[in-house]
């Protein structure tokens, strides 16, 4: 079985930097991470390939400045390839661009199975996934919280605010993973190592059959027009304990639905 | 200059150093105080650390190690492990490193199949027993016994300030199989299991979550192929033993200094006296750059011993002198953010509290202070 993951290198969250003024968008001239959502997908990848008996699991990114060590933590993780997508064309570019970018990248890599995470930390648009499986012509399934491959079917536990849905759909197919669902593994020093030597494949947009006008800035639909400070956060509620707070305190806390 | 620029580090040493610090975030700062109150580590922290291959450096890769000895990584991962603030912590979990080490080096296949891969795969611990009740750093004139009997040594004798003494499940023990003085001395590795051995857990000042024990051996059998190496080898495996152990003291230490410091800055730019923020009165600037300024030399000359024992330099002196330094340096620094602190750092569960009483046992352990000054004086034909 073969198993795609997108993944995405973003600056650490730990030290994000800054918005471009001119742009608004993250600057992304730092040192690029893994980001810790696609560390669940690439994971949840492992363990198919394990459950499977064999198998391969290899990764896609784009990034507009050849930065690879996000790649290699996932390669450390236990994937066994990676192809990088990355042109100084690409700064700027939308959702659907890096969707159709990444899709051009998986394509004719024979995937059973394209696992990517459900948003990305630092853009947030969580529609990239389910662009790259029109794309790719391929069925989609969101919001996973489990993945079993049996024959030529994946099945999915689908999270719903209730629970969770069970659905199943042909492979080859693209499952996005929420957040949280696995524990995904820690680098070991072998692993480590052995990235260094695993193939790693660069690719620039010609490569993919793409021209500059097509990607970054210049084949955008998107325009991001106005950035605005988060609000400030506010203070809490309190309830004064008359011998009646523990009942506020209660419906609160069903307001919020925590209970 | 960054780490990343540093002539030290490859990218690798930096991926490694980066997992050990996630490591040590997510599995082991949030649970320091707990562990300390708890008096040992959850076996499970063993297992997990096992997973990253933290018990490696040094130990063949067939066997379940890095395949490789490399102080530059060793001390990037003891920097890591000592962000947590707790030396009890990473005595305990890497005793392994001085209990294994000896049988990595000359322990047979057989004894290396049954003792170190059980404890690279993090199911077994090992302990490395030297230190007497009459003594430890006189290491020559131990007096715990190994007599023949037949196609067995029979033990007698205490050991004591034994790190991981209480659960090891192997312990290396130095003892006089021969006559006085060092040619006298062997390394056998016994079983935790042996009838012949007990033990006595030890309340200490600081280490809290690390078991230290007195192991008394009493017609302690064991049999001829635990013995490591020649038979009267074991004083320089012993000594040979030291210098990893004092480099990785230094490397916590001065790690451990560093705490202190980031603690003592913190509250110093948060806490307000007189109207103004602590780091804005110059006495307190002035304690912050003497920390600094000691913790940055100490760790200049860390990263250079650590390469030159990778290029087969065996600096023994200068790592003695590390030792020294660094140990007076944690001493320094633990002190000053005390002082900054005030009365937040007399309180149980407060970091720079617990370094501060775990000053002692880096100053001493590992070889004391005054040991360190003298080997090297010694070294240096003074």
């Amino acid at each position: 079985m073969k198993v795609v993951v997108c993944v995405k290198q973003i600056p650490d969250p730990a030290d994000p930097g800054a918005l471009d003024p001119e742009t608004r968008t993250l600057k992304r001239d730092v040192k690029l991470i893994l980001d810790e959502s696609d560390s669940y997908g690439v994971e949840m990848a492992l363990q198919l390939v394990d459950a499977a008996g064999g198998g391969e699991v290899t990764l896609v990114s784009m990034a507009p400045n050849g930065e690879r060590s996000g790649l290699s933590t996932a390669l450390a993780m236990g994937a066994e390839s990676a192809t990088l997508v990355s042109d100084p064309a690409l700064v700027g570019s939308d959702a659907l661009t890096t969707a159709k970018i990444l899709a051009a990248a998986i394509a004719g890599q024979g995937a059973d199975l394209v696992i990517a995470g459900s948003e990305s930390s630092d853009g947030y648009t969580g529609t990239v996934p389910e662009q790259i499986a029109a794309v790719l012509d391929m069925p989609s399934v969101t919001a996973a919280k489990a993945i079993e491959v049996d024959g030529s079917t994946v099945k999915v536990q689908r999270q719903t605010d209730a629970g969770y849905d069970e659905v199943e759909c042909p492979m080859p197919a693209l499952v996005s993973v929420t957040a949280g669902v696995v524990e995904p593994r820690y680098p070991s020093f072998k692993g480590i190592m052995a990235a260094k030597s695993k193939p790693f494949e660069e690719k620039s947009i010609a490569d993919l059959g793409m021209s500059a006008d097509q990607v970054g800035w210049a084949g955008a639909n998107q325009e991001i027009t106005d950035v605005t400070d988060a609000p400030t956060r506010e203070a809490g509620d309190v309830f004064e304990d008359d011998g009646e707070a523990h009942l506020k305190i209660v419906a609160f806390l069903e307001n919020l639905k925590v209970i | 200059m960054t780490e990343a620029s540093s002539p030290f580090y490859t990218d690798e040493h930096q991926a490694f150093r980066e997992v050990v610090r996630q490591f040590t975030e997510k599995e082991i700062t949030p649970n320091v105080h707990q562990w300390d109150l708890d008096g040992e580590l959850p076996l499970e922290l063993y297992r997990k650390a096992a997973a990253l291959e933290l018990f490696g450096d040094g130990i063949e890769a067939e066997y379940g190690g890095h395949g490789q000895r490399d102080a530059i990584l060793r001390m990037a991962m003891m920097e890591e492990l000592s962000m947590a603030g707790s030396g009890g912590v990473i005595a305990s979990l890497l005793a392994n490193y001085i209990g294994l080490s000896p049988v990595s080096k000359f322990g047979s296949h057989e004894i290396k199949s049954r003792v170190i891969t059980p404890c690279m795969a993090g199911e077994a611990i090992s302990a490395l027993a030297i230190t007497e009740p009459s003594g430890g750093s006189d290491v020559a004139n131990l007096r715990t016994t190994a007599k023949r009997d037949g196609d067995h040594f029979v033990i007698n004798g205490e050991k004591t300030f034994i790190t991981s003494g209480m659960r090891a499940h192997f312990i290396t023990v130095a003892a006089r199989t021969g006559g006085p003085g060092p040619a006298g001395l062997s390394l056998i590795v016994v079983d935790g299991d042996n009838p012949g051995l007990s033990r006595t857990k030890l309340d200490k000042m600081g280490w809290l979550s690390s078991d230290t024990a007195t192991l008394y051996f009493s017609d302690c059998r064991v049999p001829v192929e635990n013995l490591l190496g020649e038979e009267g080898a074991g004083f320089s495996m012993i000594v040979n033993n030291f210098n990893p152990e004092r480099i990785d003291m230094a490397a916590q230490s001065l790690a451990f200094s560093r705490v202190c410091f980031n603690e003592a800055l913190a509250y110093a730019r948060e806490r307000e006296t007189f109207k103004k923020r602590l780091v804005e009165h110059q006495v307190i600037r002035h304690k912050l750059v003497e920390m600094d300024r000691k913790i940055n030399a100490g760790k200049a000359w860390c990263e250079l011993l650590a390469w030159r024992l990778n290029q087969g330099d065996d600096p023994v002196a200068e790592i003695a002198e590390l030792k020294v330094a660094a140990t007076t340096t944690f001493e320094f620094c633990a002190r000053e953010a005390a002082q900054i602190l005030g009365g937040a750092s007399y309180l149980r569960g407060d970091t720079v509290e617990r370094l501060y009483r775990e000053v002692r046992v880096q100053a001493i352990g590992g070889g004391s202070e005054e040991i360190m000054r003298d080997l090297a004086s010694r070294q240096l034909g003074f």
